[in-house]
């Protein structure tokens, strides 16, 4: 009350200014805290809950090796941390690393907009050990971070980013179901009748059959699109994709009556349609389920919810054996360097290091995720070396010479869940995605 | 009007001026921007905008059925709020407004689901919902009734509703304390003289209760409507707006357009067109309140 009335007495000048101060001060308190005193400080955004605690473990040998800090800042889920990566590139506020997640366009415009910077340079430059930093990563986890010369997204030639595992998508089976159900544990179904066989068997036995998180509509579409590929061969699929090719094609048709043959025969865990896959992980975790569709990081997942469990990755089922399967997989989470950092050249050397061999045998033996560095590959636990036994069967979106617009990617998935839940036939959901497709294109001119 | 007095009206609109300047800061002018972007074709990232007049307009009202769908399941969801969620609330808030023993324990429990966070809510009622293993179909096992069990989050016939339970059982608690508060003001005299003219309790709250609350009523059900229509964490945790857009909202489609499409400028114009939607709603409920209160 006194200071209020103290207040009141002030001259009108003063007030005024009193109040302009009291809002400036309040503004430099919603500003973020300046990081400098002197020292390199590089900060590295990322949404790896589950490595954190070894990202803060290399973090810290770093700074014993070269004085450098290095602050990891987790964020949570993935979908919060795309988020925040958005909203921090609107007001320029990026850290010095971080991870982009989405599709190829999303890192396009990243980079289109300066805050990745281009890698090439240092990636082919030589090393003191012999050898470069791009000879020592897989190829196949590179090239997601490439942009070729020509691309469609009119990205200058280069590779913009580090990977720091490499990962595949497929299947799991459970081995002890398998017993219990009469099947050869070795022999996991091989064809789409095998599958369908297999299924039938554990039905009999009362053992729930396939279980994934569906509700995530990005694992529908990659196991959509393994079936499609092997059904009609890529090329097909990418002309489907250019528009030459329409979605009604008897092929496009046959992937899709692959779920509804699979929702006859009562092959999907009850709510598999709308399940996250944080719950699909613990059902087959806990042996709910004999078979998974997941990425290859479940080792880590499965580890940690049953460590007893006894499973083995497979491929898809072959529907067409003149095709060779494909898989979604390649770099599993990547790193660039904000290209309007301060700190480009410190961030660059840190990321080296980071994907260095001892780092990623570190970060393998922790985090059970398969190494981005081929030179730890012969580190790494049985049952990953099983998943990268499939890596030559891998393709990943990032990778494909050109991609579905995403309305028609959400169609398409969506109207797997309508088939998933008997609402639609195969022919149905073929016409109405043709009919999405066909307005899209229309709307890209 | 002399300088004392001018100096005098300026220097109370000083004392306005911090808080019109955050409403300007933080109100309007995310407004204007929302709608400056509605009008471009934005990916979110890229740092020049593209203007395209009203075209996401144009596309979101003649050739975008999924955001019109999301709408109606969103009225659906607040119809079964406003009613039933407020017809409970207002049950419990009658029951608990009697000095019975343990009031205030039943104010507390009642209070517990709007605090804690969408998601876990989201997580426990996944669990209570799910088809192989759930609660409910445990329960239903139990009495008997094993025949209705399912996945009721994954059918189609019943995820939309099953949903709508979920997010009355977290909001009733809002609309309960509101209604006691409201009740609790209400003169305890009146009901005295109601008594002793013979009035008995369903003529108290008829001619006593019901006319004195409606300003509740009304506040009650503006927040029902507004917190409702923009429903978004439970539907994330439970459904993700599935099976196919059964369960989809006007927000989920405005964040997978915004996200998962990166159709920034097209996600801005259907929030400019479902915050007027919103406005509209809200006016025309004052204005009805308005007439009531005359009536």
């Amino acid at each position: 009350m006194h200071s209020f009335k103290k207040f009141y007495e002030l001259t009108l000048l003063r007030r005024f200014a009193a109040i302009f101060v009291l809002t400036a001060m309040f503004f430099a308190g919603c500003a973020p805290a300046q990081q400098s005193h002197g020292k390199t400080v590089i900060t590295v955004w990322h949404w790896m809950s589950d490595r954190e605690e070894a990202f803060l473990e290399l973090a810290r040998r770093y700074q014993e090796q070269t004085g450098i800090e290095v602050r990891f800042e987790l964020y949570a889920p993935s979908e919060a941390y795309a988020q925040r990566v958005k909203a921090s590139a609107q007001t320029n506020k990026l850290p010095d690393v971080f991870g982009i997640l989405g599709e190829k366009r999303d890192f396009a415009s990243f980079i289109k907009s300066g805050y990745v910077a281009n890698l090439t340079e240092a990636m082919n430059a030589p090393e003191a050990s012999g050898g470069t930093w791009r000879e020592s990563l897989f190829p196949r986890a590179l090239s997601v971070n490439e942009f070729l010369n020509g691309n469609e997204h009119g990205v200058p030639f280069g590779i913009y980013g580090a990977p720091l595992d490499v990962m595949t998508i497929q299947m799991v089976y459970n081995r002890e179901l398998y017993r219990q159900a009469g099947l050869d544990p070795d022999s996991p179904p091989r064809t789409w009748a095998e599958f369908m066989a297999h299924c039938e068997a554990l039905k009999q036995k009362g053992i729930p059959r396939f279980v994934s998180g569906f509700g995530e509509i990005w694992l529908i579409d990659a196991l959509a699109s393994n079936f499609a590929m092997n059904i009609m061969g890529e090329q097909k699929v990418f002309d489907t994709y250019a528009g030459k090719v329409p979605y009604t094609d008897p092929d496009w048709v046959r992937t899709l009556a692959l779920f509804k043959e699979m929702t006859d025969a009562k092959v999907f865990v009850d709510g598999a349609v709308t399940m996250v896959n944080k719950t699909a992980e613990q059902t087959f975790a806990n042996s709910r389920a004999a078979y998974a569709f997941n990425g290859s990081w479940c080792v880590n997942v499965y580890a940690g919810m049953n460590p007893t469990l006894d499973y083995a990755p497979m491929l898809p089922p072959l529907v067409n054996e003149t095709n060779p399967p494909r898989i979604w997989g390649g770099a599993g989470s990547s790193l660039v360097v904000n290209g309007r950092s301060a700190h480009v050249e410190e961030a660059i050397k840190f990321l080296r290091w980071f994907t260095a061999e001892s780092q990623q045998a570190y970060l393998c033996e922790k985090t059970l995720n398969l190494p981005s560095n081929a030179k730890s590959l012969g580190q790494i636990p049985p049952v990953l070396a099983q998943f990268a036994d499939d890596m030559d069967h891998v393709t990943h979106p990032s990778l494909y010479p050109v991609n579905e617009l995403p309305a028609v990617i959400e169609a398409f998935d969506k109207g797997i869940q309508s088939i998933m839940i008997g609402e639609k036939s195969p022919e149905q959901v073929a016409e109405e995605v043709q009919r999405v497709k066909e307005k899209e294109m229309k709307k890209q001119g | 009007m002399n300088l004392h007095r001018v100096r005098h009206i300026v220097g109370n609109y000083v004392f306005v001026l911090p808080a019109l300047l955050l409403f300007l800061i933080f109100s309007i002018y995310p407004f204007y921007k929302v709608f400056q972007l509605s009008i471009t074709d934005w990916d979110g990232i890229s740092p020049q905008l593209n203007y395209i007049g009203l075209a996401n307009f144009i596309d979101l009202f003649t050739d975008n059925p999924v955001f019109w769908h999301s709408m109606r399941n969103a009225f659906y969801v607040t119809f079964l709020a406003l009613t039933v969620q407020n017809f409970l609330a207002l049950g419990l808030a009658l029951l608990c407004d009697r000095d019975i023993k343990g009031g205030n324990v039943y104010r507390v429990i009642f209070y517990l689901p709007p605090v804690l966070s969408g998601i876990v809510v989201g997580l426990i009622w996944n669990w209570i919902y799910d088809g192989n293993y759930g609660l409910l179909n445990h329960f239903l096992a139990f009495i008997g009734l094993e025949d209705l069990s399912r996945a009721w989050l994954a059918d189609s016939r019943t995820a939309l509703i099953a949903v709508s339970i979920i997010h009355m059982w977290k909001g009733f608690g809002w609309g309960f304390v509101i209604l006691l508060a409201g009740l609790q003001s209400i003169p305890r005299e009146l009901y005295e003289a109601a008594r002793v003219d013979g009035a008995n309790a369903w003529v108290m709250f008829r001619h006593v209760t019901v006319p004195l609350m409606i300003p509740v009523f009304i506040l009650v059900s503006i927040l029902t409507i507004l917190g409702t229509m923009q429903v978004f964490d439970i539907i994330i945790a439970t459904t993700g707006g599935g099976p196919g857009y059964h369960t989809e909202v006007p927000i989920t489609r405005i964040v997978s357009t915004m996200i998962g499409s990166s159709k920034f400028g097209y996600a801005c114009a259907m929030g400019v067109v479902f915050g007027l939607i919103l406005l509209a709603i809200s006016m025309v409920q004052i204005k009805a309140s308005k007439m009531m209160r005359q009536v």
